[in-house]
């Protein structure tokens, strides 16, 4: 279970639609409370299966948020690299998670629309290093031209093996079977997908240093 | 030409051809609750001062549920009662954030000095403006522009409200002038003001800025919004009305289109009755075991496909119209499950109903809402709605849907007038009354309300264009004169006949229904009669299919 957040209008479901669905679209509305994605990511030796809450980013949803973090084993919190504000909103909300929710949980920052360079108020560094102070990963990407989406969700999916395979949290479930047939509530369209979508090609626009986890693996996504 | 006849009104029409039969539409239990809004308006608008300051609370239907639903539930419910206070405890990181937010956007092209503003093109030239502001005069919405330009148009409109209330003691209703009307009403801590240039009448721009206000109460709840104006008067509103500001825009839009405002009535899916009740069926046997969940609506294109409630509670139409809106306007619950809090102002507008809202799949475009007063039941709920899906696949319910909505040819209902083969009929509207139900002979398609939005981008401008063929929006604008004589509270007219060049109407109420119809010019009395005759004997003969003919509990 993975929760995003954070801020209206950053972009936290476009980059969900384009993880899942493949595709981007300049229409979508702003989310209405919030939404529920699944997604199976194949690694190594494993299968993990994302559930994934994509929650409204405006004030009036704000008191539904603990309903989605509560038995959360991750967090990707979503901010606009073209907006400040954004960014300081990231940081009441790694505050509120910290204190409100007893299990560990991976935590990653994301800096979104990275595509937006020329308009860019949050510099890549502070970015970073914030990133580090709360132990999670930094990653820019850009939902418009599908960059850094894919490592956004494996390097989280690695991490929250790592966790699993560490017993340190007990709603993290783990099965043996690392076939997967595990999954309860059916899936949308999303591992069906083959696994080579052709004429997809990787821009050097994040950089390696914000690879915090695992490996990379390009053809391995659901 | 207009003659408002109730004197030599053909009365016997009825007893001749519908003995003792039930109106078209009429079944014995109703989904909706078929209370008139016209009648709720009449005494909004004659309301005194002091009735309406002393805003009364009605007890909570929502917690009456809860409570019924079992005790052991109870301190959980207590707490999640307080929790859905959406002004959390910490709210204040993201309040602040996003007022520098606000500033930030309003720092921006100060040059444009107020009074040019009002004469910008955004502004002038509209057939219909709508503002919303607080009663401190701050301003919340308005339908074209940057309300934030007109923070001075909004003191004024404070300023007359408050000086007609403070030194008459009396309520400003509306101003009249040569070619315009404003009408004004004072809801809780807000003020909507409708400045109209189109054929509405007084009572039907109040309805629709009662719309708007419970559009308003839906996002928010009437308790949270009571509550932010009492703690801080010059609360700005925006902050947490933002994203939601295009819900309103798309009401006011729908509004002006769709009859089914004009009428307080929902229009329903036309489907063969059998693959209703086998949707009917996937519905209750799915969800007869999950005791906290209060209705269970699919809907789809503004239409209603059905609706399975919880025993002893029904839904108003204006709660329906609301989902209707929510769903067009959120292009976001197609792509995935959706779980959201949801006030149904006429239902509970003291608390939040929780709805899980998906598309059935991804071939069949009808959304199914599932609203409990259980916050935390999103999986039974997703689990329920898969299991009610693959049962509507496969009973076929979802081709039936599809043909329906694709208004496939070899349906009755898709081309009615050809169906029914009186030529000489244009255009007709039919509500029953008991049932609170619609059915009009050119269902206002979903892609037509979708072009009329993007060719009107800034849209609502007043034109001067050339008739040549009307559409269904331009006849429902033709009744809209002939329903507020309909429900005029002083001298209501039961039939009115008015026939000239362009063509000929018959408005007609009865206890059970009312019929509008557009005849070709010039029609005479007898044969409109006679059409009329054979219109309710083919509406009678497809009622099942037209109308939700039974009212399922789970």
């Amino acid at each position: 279970m993975s929760s995003i957040f954070i801020f209206p209008g950053v972009g936290k479901t476009s980059l969900v639609v384009r993880y899942i669905g493949k595709m981007f679209s300049k229409h979508i509305s702003p989310t209405i409370g919030a939404s529920f994605f699944t997604c199976n990511i194949n690694l190594d030796n494993a299968r993990v299966k994302l559930q994934v809450w994509d929650t409204a980013g405006q004030e009036r949803f704000r008191s539904m948020a603990p309903m989605y973090y509560r038995n959360a084993n991750a967090a990707l919190l979503v901010f606009d690299i073209t907006s400040a504000t954004s960014f300081t909103a990231i940081k009441g909300w790694v505050k509120e998670l910290q204190s409100n929710v007893p299990e560990a949980m991976v935590l990653s920052v994301v800096g979104n629309k990275s595509d937006l360079e020329s308009l860019r108020a949050v510099p890549y560094s502070d970015a970073a290093q914030y990133a580090a102070t709360i132990g999670a990963a930094y990653t820019e990407t850009s939902a418009l031209h599908d960059q850094g989406i894919d490592q956004v969700f494996l390097n989280t999916a690695t991490s929250l093996l790592k966790l699993s395979s560490s017993n340190l949290v007990s709603s993290l479930r783990s099965y043996d079977s690392a076939d997967g047939d595990t999954d309860r509530i059916p899936t949308g369209k999303p591992s069906e997908e083959d696994a080579t979508h052709t004429g997809k090609v990787e821009l050097p626009a994040w950089r390696i240093d914000n690879i915090a986890h695992g490996e990379m693996q390009r053809s391995m996504c659901c | 030409m207009a003659s408002t006849s109730k004197d030599n009104a053909p009365i016997s029409v009825q007893d001749e051809n519908t003995p003792d039969e039930l109106e078209p539409g009429a079944c014995p239990e109703s989904i909706l609750n078929p209370t008139d809004s016209f009648e709720e308006f009449a005494s909004e608008m004659s309301s005194s001062l002091q009735e309406r300051n002393a805003l009364t609370t009605k007890s909570s239907t929502i917690s009456e549920i809860q409570s019924e639903i079992g005790e052991e539930k109870d301190a959980q419910m207590k707490t999640t009662k307080s929790a859905d206070d959406l002004q959390s405890k910490d709210g204040s990181i993201s309040a602040s954030a996003s007022s520098s937010n606000l500033t930030e956007e309003n720092g921006d092209d100060t040059d444009n000095a107020p009074e040019n503003y009002l004469h910008s093109p955004e502004l002038i030239n509209k057939e219909k403006h709508v503002f919303i502001l607080s009663s401190a005069g701050k301003p919340i919405y308005s339908r074209y522009g940057n309300e934030d330009k007109l923070a001075g148009l909004c003191g004024v409109i404070q300023a007359l409200v408050s000086v007609v209330e403070e030194q008459n003691q009396d309520i400003l209703r509306s101003i009249t002038t040569k070619d315009c009307k404003a009408v004004f009403l004072v809801k809780g801590p807000l003020i909507l003001v409708a400045v109209s240039k189109s054929n509405e009448s007084e009572t039907q721009l109040v309805l629709q800025l009662t719309y708007a206000f419970n559009q308003i109460v839906s996002v928010l709840t009437l308790t949270q919004l009571n509550r932010i104006f009492e703690q801080r008067r010059n609360y700005d509103l925006r902050r947490l009305l933002s994203g939601a500001e295009r819900l309103i825009d798309h009401l006011l839009i729908f509004m002006e289109k769709d009859p089914a405002f004009l009428l307080g009535a929902v229009r329903c899916l036309p489907l063969p009755e059998k693959a209703r009740e086998n949707i009917t069926n996937a519905i209750t046997t799915t969800c007869h075991k999950i005791r906290d969940l209060v209705f269970a609506i699919m809907i789809a294109g503004n239409q209603l496909i059905t609706l399975v409630r919880m025993k002893k509670y029904t839904l108003h139409p204006s709660d329906i119209h609301l989902l209707f809106n929510l769903v067009r306007s959120s292009e976001s619950f197609k792509t995935a499950e959706s779980w959201t809090p949801i006030c149904l102002p006429k239902f509970d507008a003291t608390g939040f109903l929780h709805g899980h809202v998906s598309y059935i799949a991804e071939d069949c475009q009808a959304c199914l809402l599932l609203l409990t007063v259980q916050r935390d039941a999103f999986f039974p709920l997703s689990q329920a709605k898969h299991t009610i899906a693959e049962k509507m696949r496969r009973s076929n319910c979802l081709v039936a849907i599809n043909d329906a909505l694709n208004r496939h040819r070899d349906l009755p209902t898709t081309n009615p007038l050809k169906h029914i083969g009186i030529p000489e009929i244009r255009h007709f509207m039919y509500k029953c009354k008991s049932t609170a139900q619609l059915f009009t002979s050119d269902p206002i398609s979903l892609d037509r309300l979708q072009d009329y939005r993007m060719r009107h981008k800034e849209g609502g401008d007043i034109v001067e264009k050339p008739i040549k063929k009307l559409s269904d929006i331009d006849y429902v604008r033709n009744y809209r004169q002939f329903c507020s004589q309909i429900h005029c509270t002083s001298i209501p007219a039961k039939l009115i006949f008015r026939s000239n060049a362009q063509d000929t109407i018959l408005a007609w109420v009865t206890n059970g229904f009312e019929l509008y119809v557009t005849f070709d010019a010039l029609m005479e009395k007898d044969q409109a009669i006679k059409a009329v005759d054979r219109l309710l004997w083919w509406i009678k003969k497809e009622e099942q299919r037209i109308f939700i003919m039974n009212a399922p509990t789970f």
